[in-house]
């Protein structure tokens, strides 16, 4: 855990990743492997959210300048997808016979899957190294 | 399962929480003391996670799957610990807050896992 950029508060945004990663992950290959049919979508996009929290924490952990583009862009994702299923599901929940991990905007994780991805975007856009020969822009 | 202990251990999670919020609310790293707290709580979830076992052995079975039950609980069992592992090396209130995140999440798994076992007998 010597990755600049899960220390600090990065520290708490990769244990909550950390737990989010297991949570989705073991969800959703419960789900896919049991009952499929019952809400393939919600299932699937259960599985996609998974997938995301997975590389997001692997990107805190190596730390460097390209896991941090990588994590930036995918807390990104994160966050359009949370709102639009979270829209999504609230407009067409016949589309959603079960929940998924961003039903409702996540009310099911107390809110945690939009508030994270806010929190992941400040921190990881503050994390930018400075370019060489130039002085950091923020005042002391 | 067995009611008394999920409802000690969510209250005893919730209390490891707002402690160690206070902590990195106040700008401290997590102290001694606060170790010892996560280690009672621990030592709770590992009751529970024995009361568990023992009750699937007995026969009983959760309403909404064993499979599902022994996820949650095994998961209940390590929030605590990893959490704490996790702030040991971050000596700062961001290490506090850590600690508290786990604390949360097991009050959380304990409602879940408390659906999760239903009405197959508390």
């Amino acid at each position: 855990m010597r990755s600049e950029l899960s220390s600090g508060p990065g520290r708490l945004l990769v244990t909550l990743y950390g737990v989010f990663a297991v949570g989705a992950t073991s969800r959703a290959i419960y789900q896919l492997s049991t009952q499929y049919d019952e809400a393939p979508l919600a299932y699937v996009l259960s599985a996609v959210a998974a997938a995301i929290y997975v590389v997001i924490l692997i990107a805190f952990v190596r730390g460097g300048e390209r896991a941090r583009k990588l994590a930036l862009a995918l807390c990104a994702v994160e966050l359009a997808g949370v709102l639009g299923i979270g829209t999504w599901t609230l407009v067409e929940p016949s589309a959603f016979p079960d929940q998924t991990v961003w039903s409702d905007y996540g009310i099911g994780y107390l809110f945690l899957p939009v508030i994270v991805p806010v929190i992941g975007l400040w921190w990881l856009s503050r994390q930018r190294k400075p370019e060489p020969g130039r002085e950091p822009a923020s005042p002391a | 399962m067995y009611e008394p202990l999920t409802i000690a251990l969510a209250v005893a999670a919730l209390a490891l929480g707002a402690w160690c919020a206070l902590a990195a609310f106040r700008d401290q790293p997590a102290k001694d003391w606060h170790y010892i707290g996560m280690g009672v709580v621990t030592a709770l979830a590992l009751g529970q996670l024995i009361v568990g076992v023992v009750r699937l052995a007995g026969g009983d079975d959760p309403e909404q799957g064993t499979g599902l039950f022994v996820a949650y609980l095994i998961g209940a069992t390590l929030t605590v610990p990893a959490a704490g592992f996790m702030s040991l090396t971050e000596r700062s209130r961001w290490g506090s807050a850590t600690a508290a995140a786990g604390g949360i999440v097991l009050a959380v798994l304990q409602v879940r896992l408390y659906d999760i076992w239903g009405a197959a007998g508390a």
